[in-house]
């Protein structure tokens, strides 16, 4: 029953991994798309020659998503992992 | 563009299709089972289906499509590229590893696990067929089009050749051609792109805001800014992003993917590869466009194709002259190819081992069977792409990307991951969610701007006209106004699961759920 109850566990803990990891991209996509809809002048932002605010932060929602895919992998990789090898015995 | 052929680009294209036949030859020869023609005997390893997996989503119309919106448009372009990206991340944190352990072949495996096998199945392949086949006609269309203005072929000529190749790959070499025609294609695009944008930002001192700030000299300060091109209302917006970030996330020729890794280890490795390549392909797409829109200017691009479609290729031209130039059209036209066999592969996955092998014979079909009715599958699709290639010929098919990630978003990524997670799902609260995702999309695109205006309209030539047809249009009861539903058809879908699922429980459906979560970490064993 242990094993069960670990592994009940192991689904809930990688279920709140995973969400909390697609609700910090949604954020950031939408948080980039809603300023694109409703604030262009503050996108408009020139913040040196050449650069706007706009393609900077257009340019970080690509860069943070390769984070948040990191953040996963090492976690996924490091604790995940170990739990199943654990459960596998 | 001059009137004859473009001698070069069809000498690298040959030189393509040789090498990928040798490889077919090759890969049919390895091909002598079921698991062998739909995941590649399981053989790929994690960096190399992430390059497949990019593979099957730079599409031409990404690569020419975008540089050439950045290229007439500057900022706007950005907006697609970061929706085109961010579904991937989610596919990473929520699909991959499941998909890999519950499934064999298809997501239709992962949701049907623990319900009726028959139903289920029959849903799914209806959402994945439309999938695919919404997906393939803005392909074929798409290529004739490009490969009309890249090689000076015939519209006809070009889509039948796109399609005999392309079912001589799936036909014969099945997941393991189709595997290493992306590989290459997504190397070749990847390093012909790098190339020329390292060519673009050796003439700024390697600094991506010189070039900026030289098109904003050139074109004012606008190019920097968002317009008014991509996004008009900001519901729209929303549902845009919802469709473009959850449909990528419900396309079934990506999900079949992760099948043709070993393990769910793999298949967490080649998505967050995937992820990695199709994010660097973007930030490069967007340096091309400035470096179009500076280094050989907008009118020229608009001159050769009004929507911008040949900024790259002349921009290759403008940086190291025809052999490049070639060079880089043969490589649009190897994309092309490539996704067409992906989409091919998962549609025939869907006839064949959904709807023959798992309803038809009821799972038990023998392995000769099996890979019988999955190549004729390959040739029934493969004829219908070239078919409704040449039926919508000349027809506007931009609207036709929009549908297809609206769909994959309302009907294939609800149930799919209320299958995974939810442990109430039950069969027929999977039939309807998927059912009302794949045909409430269909019509309320039908009822949307996009067709009643853009399509049935009189044309932007006639500006009153068009006017007086939109209030028309906009003042019936029946008009929605959004063109892109995701954000009602896919919520409204993930609702009518649960829904259904709730008013009528399925004991077997939940009980199968501890053995879903337990093979959701930890596979087979």
């Amino acid at each position: 029953m242990d094993r069960a109850q670990a592994l009940h566990a192991l689904a809930a803990t990688r279920w709140r991994v995973a969400i909390s990891l697609s609700i910090g991209m949604l954020a950031i996509y939408f948080g980039f798309i809603l300023l694109v809809a409703f604030n262009k002048p503050l996108l408009a932002t020139i913040l040196t020659k050449g650069l706007s605010l706009g393609i900077l932060l257009g340019a970080s929602v690509i860069v943070l998503a390769w984070v948040l895919v990191l953040i996963y992998v090492r976690w996924a990789n490091g604790t995940y992992d170990n739990r199943i090898r654990e459960l596998r015995g | 563009m001059g009137a004859e052929t473009n001698s070069i680009a069809i000498v690298f294209f040959f030189l393509f299709i040789a090498l990928t036949l040798g490889i077919t030859y090759w890969a049919a020869k390895k091909t002598k089972t079921a698991s062998e023609y739909f995941a590649a005997g399981r053989s790929i390893t994690g960096f190399q289906n992430g390059l497949a997996l990019a593979g099957d989503y730079m599409s031409a119309a990404s690569f020419l499509g975008i540089a050439g919106i950045v290229a007439l448009n500057g900022f706007d372009g950005l907006i697609y590229s970061t929706g085109w990206l961010v579904g991937w991340p989610i596919i990473v944190f929520l699909l991959a590893e499941p998909i890999r352990n519950l499934g064999k072949y298809t997501f239709t495996d992962v949701v049907a696990y623990r319900l009726q096998q028959k139903p289920v199945r029959i849903a799914t392949a209806i959402g994945t067929l439309i999938v695919v086949l919404t997906y393939l006609i803005g392909q074929m269309v798409g290529a004739g089009t490009l490969i009309k203005l890249l090689f000076n072929l015939d519209y006809t000529t070009a889509v039948v050749i796109v399609g005999t190749v392309m079912m001589i790959y799936v036909l014969f070499g099945g997941m393991i051609a189709t595997t290493w025609v992306q590989i290459i294609k997504a190397g070749l695009l990847l390093g012909g792109a790098s190339i020329m944008a390292i060519l673009v930002l050796a003439q700024f001192h390697f600094n991506p805001a010189e070039l900026f700030a030289a098109a904003s000299e050139k074109y004012g300060s606008k190019v920097l800014e968002p317009g008014t091109k991509v996004v008009t209302g900001a519901w729209d917006a929303v549902s845009l992003g919802l469709a473009l970030m959850f449909g990528t996330a419900g396309l079934p020729h990506i999900l079949m993917r992760f099948y043709t890794v070993p393990d769910a280890q793999q298949a967490r490795k080649s998505v967050a590869w995937a992820t990695i390549w199709i994010g660097a392909f973007y930030l490069i797409t967007f340096i091309l466009g400035f470096g179009a829109m500076v280094l050989v200017g907008q009118d020229a691009v608009k001159a050769a194709n009004p929507g911008g479609n040949m900024a790259a290729p002349l921009l290759a031209k403008a940086l190291a002259g025809d052999m490049f130039f070639g060079f880089i059209c043969a490589v649009a036209f190897a994309t092309i190819l490539a996704v067409v066999a992906g989409l091919t592969l998962s549609g025939a996955a869907a006839l064949s081992h959904d709807l023959w092998v798992n309803v038809v014979r009821g799972g038990k079909a023998p392995e000769k069977e099996q890979l019988a009715v999955a190549r004729m599958a390959s040739v029934i699709l493969g004829a219908s792409a070239v078919l409704l290639g040449i039926l919508f010929q000349g027809q506007n098919v931009a609207y036709m990307v929009g549908l297809t990630f609206s769909i994959a978003a309302s009907a294939n990524f609800p149930s799919l991951v209320l299958s995974i997670f939810w442990r109430p799902f039950t069969t027929w609260g999977a039939v309807s969610a998927i059912l009302f995702g794949a045909f409430g999309t269909l019509l309320l695109i039908y009822l949307g701007p996009t067709v009643q205006i853009d399509l049935l309209g009189p044309g932007p030539k006639d500006p009153a006209a068009l006017k007086a047809h939109t209030d028309m249009v906009m003042a019936q009861w029946w008009f929605f106004p959004l063109k892109n539903p995701a954000l009602f058809t896919m919520t409204g879908s993930f609702l009518v699961g649960m829904l259904v699922s709730l008013i009528a429980p399925e004991r077997s459906a939940s009980a199968g759920f501890d053995e879903v979560e337990r093979r959701a970490i930890m596979g087979e064993t």
